[in-house]
C-alpha cells in the first residue's frame, strides 16, 4: 500500500491501446522516428503488415495468468514479465518501453503486471496507457464490443485519430461519448496521429505525485460540463441526491454502454473509517472498477494523500502539505462497469470525520 | 583466505561457471569471455545474449539470443550455429544427455539431438521451464497448470503432471525421483515421480529463481528469501513435513543466487546487494567471500574441484573466487 520505489531507477513503459486501424502503428512509428533523444525496446503482439522501424522489436503472445489469490480481476501478462525480464539483460540498449496490445486485449492485465510482479515493479513502472481511436469508427466499435469501451475507460491519454474524416459535428459526438465513458482522460485530436510526442510519453499517470496535476478537471470543482457536448449525460451533481444511473429510467440511447464514471467529494475523512472502507470496495467489487484515483484529506493530517487502483489493486501514499490556498476536500473517482453507485456515494460520505 | 580476481564483463552476468578448467562469463550484451590460460572473447550474436548453459558433459557452451540462434562453442572453438528460429527471442534452453540441447520459445520447445534430428513440442500456453532427466533423453517442459515430461528421442506418449499456476523454472534431482518447479506465486512445486504425488513448498517472501542441488541431491538449495532455504531429498518422502535448513540468513537483504558446493555440503549464497557467503550445511557456519557490490548477483557456480567459484552481477561486475591460494 505504499510507493516506495525509486521511480529514478525503474523504465518508463507506455502502453498503447486501440483496436485494428485505429492508428497504433502509425502513432508508434511517429514515436520512434520522431524522437531522436531515446532509444525504446518496443514489445508487439504480433508482427503486423506495416513495418515497424526499431532495433529492439520483441513478439510476444499475450500469456494471461490468474494468480492463486482466489481474485478472478487479479491477472497479469506473463509474457510480459518475461519479456521485461529479458529486457534487462540488455538494460544499456533502451532508455524506455512501449507495449503495444492488439486490438482486443484488455488493457487491465497488461497494467497489473506493473504493480503486481515484484521484479517487473522493481525494474520498470507504467507511464500510463494511451489510448488511439478512430475518429470515424469508434461510435460504432464502442456500440458492438466490451473492448473498445475497456480501453477507452481504461487510457490515461486518448487520441482520437483520423480527424479529417469526419465532420466537426461527428467529431463533437465522438468527443462527448469519450467524455461520458472515460471524463479524466486527457483527450488529443489529431490526423496520421501527428501529436506532440510528448503529451503521449512520460505522462506519469500511474505517479502519485503526478496525478492531479495530469488531471486538470479534477480540480475543476468535480464539474466536467466544459468537456461534455450536448450529449452527454454524465452525472454532474452527485450531490443532488438523485440522477443516477440504473434506478430512475430517465436515461436514453447512453444505456447501450455500460461503463461509467463517478467522482465523489466530502471534506475530511476518518482514515480508520476509511481504509477499511476502500479495501472492501475493491474486494468486493474490484473485477468492475477499471480505474480509481483520488486525492484525500485526513482529519488532523496536514499532508494529502493520494491513492490509485486498477482492479483491486490499490496503491496510496502521502503526497505533499495541503497549501494554505487549497481547500482541504477529499476527492475521488471512480470508472467502471455495473457498479453500484448509489451504495459507493453513501458509504464513501460515512467515512468523513466528525 | 579466499581471494578475488575481478573479471571484465560488458553487461548483466546472464551465466558464469566452468568448462573444465576455463572460467565463462556470458553476458547480457551479448559477449563471451573464457579466462583459462589467457582470455579469449566472442560475440556469437549479432545482438544481445539471453541464456547460457554449459553442455552436460561440461565440454563446451550453448547460448541463444534475440537474434533467434543458438550457438555452441568451447573456450577456443568458433561458434557452431545448432538452431534458427527466426525473429524469435530464445531465452530458454537446457542441456541432455549425449549432446541434446532443448530451446523454446514462446508456446513451442525444440530438442535437437546430437545426431542433427530435431523434435517439437507445442504447448497449449507458453513454456516457463526446459529440463532434461539425468538419464534417457526425457525433457520436462513447466508450463501453465503443470508440468509435461516428453520423450525426446522416441514417441512415447507424454505424461502430464497438474497443479494450477504458472510454472516457471524447472529442476530434475539428481537421483531422477522428483521434478521441482519455481512458480509465479512466491513457492515451489514438487512431483514425486514415482506416484506424482504433489509437494508444495511455500513460505518464500519472494519469487525462487536460483535453485541447486547438494551433493549427491541430499538438498535443493533456492533464493527468494533472507537466507538460502535448503530443502531436504533424502529419505522416502523427501521435503514432505520436513523444515528447511536456513543458512546465511540477512536481516533485510534478500538471497539472489545460490550454488551448492561439488563436494561438501556447503552452499556459495549471493546476494541483492552483491555480497557472497560460503555456508556449511552442519553448523551454518559462514564465511564471507565478497563484500557487497553495485548489483545483485545473478549467477554462480562452483569448478568441478570446488576450489573456485566463478560469478557475476545484474550490474556488470563479474570474478573469479580462489579458495586456495
Amino acid at each position: 500500500m505504499t510507493a516506495t520505489q525509486d521511480a529514478s531507477a525503474q523504465i518508463p513503459v507506455t502502453v498503447l491501446t486501440g483496436y485494428l486501424g485505429a492508428g497504433k502503428t502509425t502513432l508508434l512509428n511517429r514515436i520512434l522516428t520522431e524522437n531522436h533523444g531515446q532509444r525504446y525496446a518496443v514489445i508487439v503482439n504480433e508482427f503486423g503488415e506495416v513495418g515497424i522501424d526499431n532495433d529492439l522489436l520483441v513478439e510476444s503472445d499475450e500469456e494471461i495468468f490468474e494468480m492463486n489469490n482466489g481474485c478472478i480481476c487479479c491477472t497479469v501478462r506473463g509474457d510480459l514479465i518475461r519479456t521485461v525480464q529479458n529486457l534487462m539483460k540488455r538494460k544499456n540498449a533502451f532508455d524506455a518501453i512501449i507495449v503495444e496490445t492488439t486490438g482486443v486485449a484488455d488493457p487491465a492485465p497488461v497494467a497489473q503486471t506493473f504493480f503486481m510482479d515484484d521484479d517487473v515493479r522493481a525494474a520498470a513502472r507504467l507511464d500510463a496507457v494511451v489510448a488511439v481511436v478512430d475518429a470515424r469508427h469508434v461510435l460504432q466499435r464502442l456500440e458492438d464490443t466490451e473492448e473498445a469501451e475497456d480501453q477507452v475507460a481504461f487510457a490515461d491519454v486518448i487520441l482520437i485519430n483520423k480527424t479529417d474524416l469526419v465532420s466537426s459535428e461527428e467529431l463533437a459526438n465522438v468527443e462527448a461519448r469519450i467524455r461520458s465513458i472515460n471524463p479524466y482522460a486527457v483527450l488529443h485530436r489529431s490526423e496520421r496521429c501527428g501529436v506532440e510526442i510528448a503529451k503521449v510519453l512520460d505522462r506519469g499517470a500511474f505517479d502519485l505525485d503526478r496525478i492531479l496535476s495530469l488531471d486538470p478537471h479534477f480540480l475543476a470543482h468535480g464539474h466536467h460540463s466544459e468537456e461534455c457536448g450536448p450529449d452527454c449525460d454524465h452525472d454532474h451533481d452527485h450531490h443532488d441526491g438523485h440522477g443516477h444511473d440504473h434506478s430512475h429510467g430517465h436515461h436514453h440511447h447512453e444505456d447501450t454502454h455500460s461503463v461509467k464514471s463517478i467522482s465523489l467529494k466530502a471534506g475530511d475523512l476518518n482514515p480508520d473509517m476509511f481504509f477499511p472502507w476502500i479495501n472492501q470496495v475493491t474486494q468486493v467489487q474490484g473485477p468492475n472498477i477499471l480505474r480509481m484515483k483520488g486525492i484525500i484529506a485526513f482529519k488532523d493530517d496536514p499532508q494529502r494523500y493520494v491513492i490509485q487502483g486498477v482492479h483491486m489493486i490499490v496503491e496510496g501514499d502521502h503526497q505533499r502539505d495541503w497549501k494554505e490556498s487549497e481547500p482541504r476536500e477529499s476527492r475521488l473517482v471512480f470508472i467502471g462497469r455495473d457498479l453500484n453507485w448509489d451504495v459507493l456515494k453513501d458509504s464513501f460520505a460515512a467515512c468523513a470525520a466528525q | 583466505m579466499p581471494t578475488i580476481a575481478p573479471v571484465e564483463i560488458d553487461g548483466f552476468a546472464v551465466r558464469a561457471g566452468f568448462l573444465k578448467d576455463s572460467a565463462y562469463f556470458a553476458s547480457g550484451e551479448g559477449e563471451v569471455l573464457f579466462s583459462g590460460r589467457g582470455e579469449t572473447r566472442l560475440r556469437p550474436h549479432k545482438a544481445g545474449l539471453l541464456a547460457a548453459v554449459p553442455s552436460m558433459d561440461g565440454s563446451a557452451l550453448v547460448t541463444s539470443g534475440d537474434d533467434g540462434c543458438i550457438y555452441q562453442f568451447g573456450s577456443d572453438g568458433a561458434p557452431a550455429l545448432v538452431a534458427e528460429r527466426a525473429r524469435k527471442w530464445i531465452d530458454l534452453i537446457a542441456t541432455g544427455p549425449s549432446g541434446a540441447v532443448a530451446y523454446a520459445s514462446g508456446r513451442t520447445a525444440w530438442v535437437r539431438l546430437a545426431d542433427g534430428r530435431e523434435k517439437e513440442f507445442a504447448h497449449e500456453r507458453a513454456v516457463g521451464g526446459l529440463a532434461f532427466a539425468p538419464k534417457g533423453t526425457r525433457l520436462a517442459v513447466s508450463r501453465y497448470d503443470g508440468a509435461t515430461m516428453w520423450w525426446a528421442g522416441t514417441d512415447g506418449d507424454p505424461v502430464d503432471l497438474s497443479w494450477k499456476g504458472a510454472h516457471l523454472g524447472i529442476s530434475f534431482s539428481p537421483d531422477g525421483k522428483y521434478l521441482v518447479t519455481a512458480m509465479q506465486e512466491n513457492a515451489l512445486h514438487g512431483w514425486r515421480l514415482s506416484d506424482a504425488q504433489d509437494m508444495r513448498m511455500t513460505g518464500y517472501p519472494a519469487k525462487v529463481k536460483s535453485f541447486s542441488w547438494s551433493v549427491k541431491g541430499k538438498y535443493l538449495a533456492t533464493s527468494g528469501a533472507n537466507a538460502a532455504i535448503l530443502w531436504p531429498f533424502f529419505g522416502k518422502t523427501g521435503p514432505m513435513g520436513q523444515t528447511p535448513l536456513q543458512l546465511g540468513a540477512r536481516n533485510e537483504t534478500f538471497v539472489s543466487a545460490v550454488a551448492c558446493h561439488p563436494k561438501e555440503d556447503v552452499v556459495a549464497v549471493g546476494y541483492q546487494d552483491g555480497m557472497i557467503m560460503m555456508c556449511r550445511f552442519a553448523d551454518n557456519a559462514e564465511v564471507q567471500l565478497r563484500r557487497p557490490g553495485k548489483g545483485p548477483i545473478s549467477t554462480m557456480d562452483w569448478d568441478k574441484d570446488g576450489t573456485r567459484l566463478a560469478f557475476g552481477t545484474e550490474e556488470a561486475e563479474a570474478g573469479l573466487i580462489s579458495l586456495q591460494d
